[in-house]
C-alpha cells in the first residue's frame, strides 16, 4: 500500500513537472549585432512571464531576413530594412506582409592608428569617403590638415581597414558614405559586403581593430559599443549641421529624434541625420515580424513582449551600450503592435 | 575513386559457390561484405549528395555567369558581378606555399624521428606533433595574428633585400598577406606529413633496411636510397592529406590572409582564399544570385581539389615511368 502511495506521489510530481515545462517557445533569427541586447530581454521576459521563452539564433542579418521569409521562425532580426524585392518575396510567399519594429540604435565610429597622433582626429565626410575610396592617400592630405589644424599629421600613407565578413556594421558605413558622396554611391553603393575599392579586410569588429592596432597609419571603422567597451580612441565626425561630433549614445538617439519624418513602415536611414546633436553614422536595427500569426498564444507572447520591450525594455538598453529609442519612436511603435493579425 | 567499390560488388558477388544465403550470412562473411560495402558506399553517396546539392543550388549563378565566373575578377555583392579568379588564386597560392614550405621541412623530421632519433626522443617528439595536430585552427590563425606577423614584420627588410628584384616580394607589406597564410598553413600541415610519414617509415620491413647494410651501404644510404623509397607512397599520401587540409582551411587564412579579392604578383600582398570567403559571407548574404554564386564558390573549390590531387598523382606515376 504504502508504494503505491509512493509511486503515485511520484507520478503526480512528474506530471506537474512536465505541466511546467510545456511553456511557449517561440523561435527568432537574425542579426548578430543586437545579440547581447535581445537576449538580456529574452532572459527578462522570460523571468517575468516563465511561460513564454525565446531561442534567439544570431546567424545575421541575411540569415534572419532568409528564415523568417521560408517561415521557419516565428520572426526574425536585420540591422538592414528588408528591400522592396524582399518585402514582396515574402508577400508573395505568405499572402501577407512582414512588419519592421526598431528596437535598438547603434553606430559605426572611425577608428586610427597614426604615428605620434594621441588626440582625437577630425574626420569630415569627404574625407572618409575620400579615404576609403582610395583618393586620400595621405595622412597630411590638405582635407586631413584643414579639419585637424595645429596637428602635425604624418606624411605616410593611409592603410584602410574594412570588415571582411559580411555585417550591419559594413552596411551603416557604407549607407553613411552613400549618402555623403555621389561618387561612393555609384561606384560602390551600401550593402553588408561591398567590393572595397581599397584595404585589408578584418574578421569581425575585434578582426578590424586588431589590424588596426597592428598597423602603423591605419584607419579602420568598428561598431561603438565595441569602442566603448574597449575603450579605443575614436574619432569625431562633423555632421550635416556642421558640428564635430564624437560619437556616443545621446548623440545616436539625437540622430534618431531628429531624422526626418518616420515613414509608416519604420525603414529609415538615419545616417546623416540633420540634428546638431546626431552622430551622423548611426542606425536602427529591427525586429521582422509578419503581419499574420496562426497561433494564438505564440501571436499574444509576441506582442505582449513588443509592448514589454518598447517600454521596460528600453531601459535596460544603455547598461549594455545600446542607444534607446526615442519617445516619439516608441509611441509611434506601440500603436504598430496592432497591424499583428 | 568512384570505380573500385562498384567493381567489387560485380566480381565477388556471383563467383562463390551457393550454400544457401541464410547459412552464409550466419557465416558472417556475407554480412561482413554487407556492412563494409554499406559503408564503403555511404562516403560515394555522402560525396555525390554533395556535389549534387552544390551542383543545383547554383544554378542561378551559373547560368548568369557561365565559364567566366572562373575568369573574371570582380566580387562586388551590391551590383551583382562575380567572378571567382582572385579567390581561386588565393586558394592555389597560399596551399602552394604551405607546401614548399612543409614538405621539407615534415619529411625530414619524419626520416629523423623513425630512422635516426633515439627512440626515447622519437616517441616524445612524436606525441607532442600530434598534440599539434589536434590544435583547433583558430589557434593558428591567433599565433598568426599575435606571434607569426610581428616576426614576418622583422624578416620582411631582409626578404626584400634577398628577393626584393622579384615580383614575388615587392610592393608594401601590411603584415596580413598571401605569404603570412602560407606560413601558417605550413605550420598547421607539418604534423599530419610528420606523423602519417613517421608511421610509414616505420612499417617499412627490417630486412629491406637489413639487406642495404649488409650490401655495405651506410646508414644514410639506406634510409635514403632504399626506405625512402620503399615507403614514398604513404609519404604522397601524407602529402595529399596535408594539400587537402590547406586547400580548404577556413579560420587561419581568413584571420592572416587580409582578406582582398585582388590579384597580385607579389605575396606580399594581401588576398584572399575560397574557403574564407564563403565563410565570411555567407550568413549576410542576401538575395538568389549571390548566396548561389557563394555555392558555387564551394563547388569549385571541390573542383580544385580533385584537379590538383589528380595533377599531383600523374606527376608522380609520369615521375616513376621516367625513372624505369
Amino acid at each position: 500500500m504504502k508504494r503505491i502511495v509512493k509511486q503515485a506521489a511520484l507520478i503526480a510530481v512528474l506530471a506537474t513537472a512536465v505541466a511546467s515545462a510545456q511553456q511557449t517557445l517561440i523561435n527568432a533569427a537574425g542579426a548578430t549585432f543586437p545579440y547581447p541586447m535581445y537576449s538580456k530581454w529574452f532572459d527578462g521576459y522570460h523571468k517575468k512571464f516563465p511561460a513564454f521563452a525565446f531561442n534567439y539564433q544570431s546567424i545575421g542579418s541575411g540569415g534572419g531576413i532568409k528564415q523568417v521569409t521560408e517561415g521557419t521562425v516565428d520572426f526574425g532580426a536585420s540591422d538592414g530594412p528588408m528591400t522592396d524585392v524582399q518585402i514582396k518575396e515574402f508577400r508573395d510567399k505568405h499572402g501577407f506582409g512582414i512588419l519592421h519594429f526598431p528596437t535598438v540604435m547603434g553606430a559605426d565610429v572611425p577608428v586610427y592608428n597614426v604615428a605620434g597622433i594621441n588626440t582625437d582626429l577630425n574626420f569630415t565626410p569627404e574625407a572618409l569617403a575620400g579615404i576609403f575610396l582610395g583618393k586620400i592617400t595621405k595622412w597630411n592630405d590638405p582635407e586631413l590638415m584643414k579639419a585637424n589644424p595645429g596637428l602635425k599629421l604624418p606624411a605616410a600613407d593611409i592603410i584602410v581597414v574594412h570588415r571582411s565578413d559580411g555585417s550591419g556594421t559594413s552596411y551603416i558605413w557604407t549607407d553613411y558614405l552613400s549618402k555623403v558622396s555621389k561618387e561612393w554611391e555609384t561606384k560602390v553603393g551600401r550593402g553588408t559586403s561591398v567590393n572595397w575599392p581599397v584595404g585589408l579586410g578584418g574578421k569581425g569588429n575585434e578582426g578590424v581593430s586588431g589590424q588596426v592596432q597592428q598597423t602603423p597609419n591605419s584607419i579602420g571603422y568598428v561598431e561603438l559599443i565595441y569602442a566603448v567597451q574597449n575603450k579605443m580612441k575614436t574619432g569625431k565626425v562633423k555632421n550635416l549641421a556642421g558640428a564635430w561630433v564624437q560619437a556616443s549614445l545621446g548623440g545616436v538617439t539625437a540622430a534618431a529624434a531628429s531624422s526626418k519624418e518616420m515613414p509608416e513602415d519604420f525603414r529609415v536611414s538615419i545616417t546623416n541625420a540633420p540634428g546638431k546633436d546626431a552622430y551622423p553614422i548611426s542606425s536602427f536595427t529591427w525586429l521582422l515580424i509578419p503581419e499574420k500569426i496562426s497561433d494564438p498564444t505564440k501571436k499574444k507572447a509576441i506582442k505582449d513582449f513588443l509592448a514589454w520591450m518598447l517600454a521596460d525594455g528600453q531601459t535596460m538598453t544603455s547598461a549594455l551600450a545600446y542607444a534607446p529609442l526615442p519617445k516619439a519612436v516608441v509611441a509611434k511603435e506601440l500603436k504598430a503592435i496592432a497591424k499583428i493579425q | 575513386m568512384a570505380a573500385t567499390p562498384t567493381t567489387v560488388t560485380t566480381s565477388a558477388g556471383p563467383a562463390r559457390p551457393a550454400p544457401g544465403y541464410l547459412q552464409r550470412l550466419r557465416g558472417g562473411d556475407e554480412a561482413a561484405y554487407i556492412i563494409t560495402f554499406m559503408a564503403a558506399a555511404s562516403i560515394l553517396a555522402i560525396t555525390g549528395l554533395l556535389v549534387l546539392e552544390l551542383y543545383t543550388n547554383s544554378a542561378a549563378s551559373r547560368s548568369k555567369f557561365g565559364w567566366n565566373f572562373l575568369f573574371t575578377s570582380t566580387w562586388d555583392p551590391v551590383n551583382d558581378q562575380f567572378g571567382a579568379l582572385p579567390f581561386i588564386y588565393g586558394t592555389v597560392v597560399t596551399s602552394f606555399l604551405a607546401l614548399l614550405l612543409g614538405i621539407p621541412l615534415g619529411v625530414g623530421a619524419a626520416i629523423f624521428l623513425a630512422e635516426l632519433a633515439p627512440p626515447k626522443i622519437s616517441d616524445g617528439l612524436t606525441f607532442l606533433i600530434e598534440l599539434l595536430a589536434a590544435v583547433p585552427s583558430v589557434i593558428y590563425g591567433l599565433l598568426g595574428v599575435f606571434v607569426l606577423i610581428p616576426i614576418l614584420r622583422e624578416i620582411e627588410p631582409y626578404l626584400k633585400a634577398a628577393f626584393g628584384w622579384t615580383p614575388f616580394f615587392s610592393g608594401p607589406f601590411y603584415g596580413v598577406s598571401l605569404f603570412s597564410a602560407g606560413v601558417v598553413l605550413a605550420v598547421m600541415i607539418i604534423p599530419f606529413i610528420i606523423s602519417i610519414s613517421r608511421e610509414v617509415i616505420l612499417s617499412v620491413p627490417g630486412d629491406q633496411r637489413e639487406a642495404a647494410l649488409a650490401l655495405g651501404a651506410t646508414r644514410w644510404e639506406a634510409t635514403w636510397d632504399i626506405i625512402v623509397p620503399y615507403a614514398k607512397k604513404g609519404i604522397m599520401g601524407s602529402i595529399f592529406l596535408a594539400l587537402a587540409r590547406s586547400l580548404g582551411e577556413t579560420m587561419a587564412v581568413t584571420m592572416v590572409v587580409g582578406n582582398d579579392p585582388k590579384i597580385k604578383a607579389s605575396l606580399l600582398a594581401p588576398g584572399y582564399s575560397i574557403a574564407a570567403v564563403i565563410a565570411n559571407e555567407f550568413t549576410e548574404a542576401t538575395g538568389q544570385l549571390y548566396t548561389s554564386a557563394l555555392i558555387e564558390l564551394g563547388l569549385v573549390l571541390f573542383a580544385l581539389t580533385i584537379v590538383i590531387n589528380g595533377m599531383a598523382r600523374l606527376m608522380i606515376i609520369g615521375a616513376d615511368k621516367y625513372k624505369a
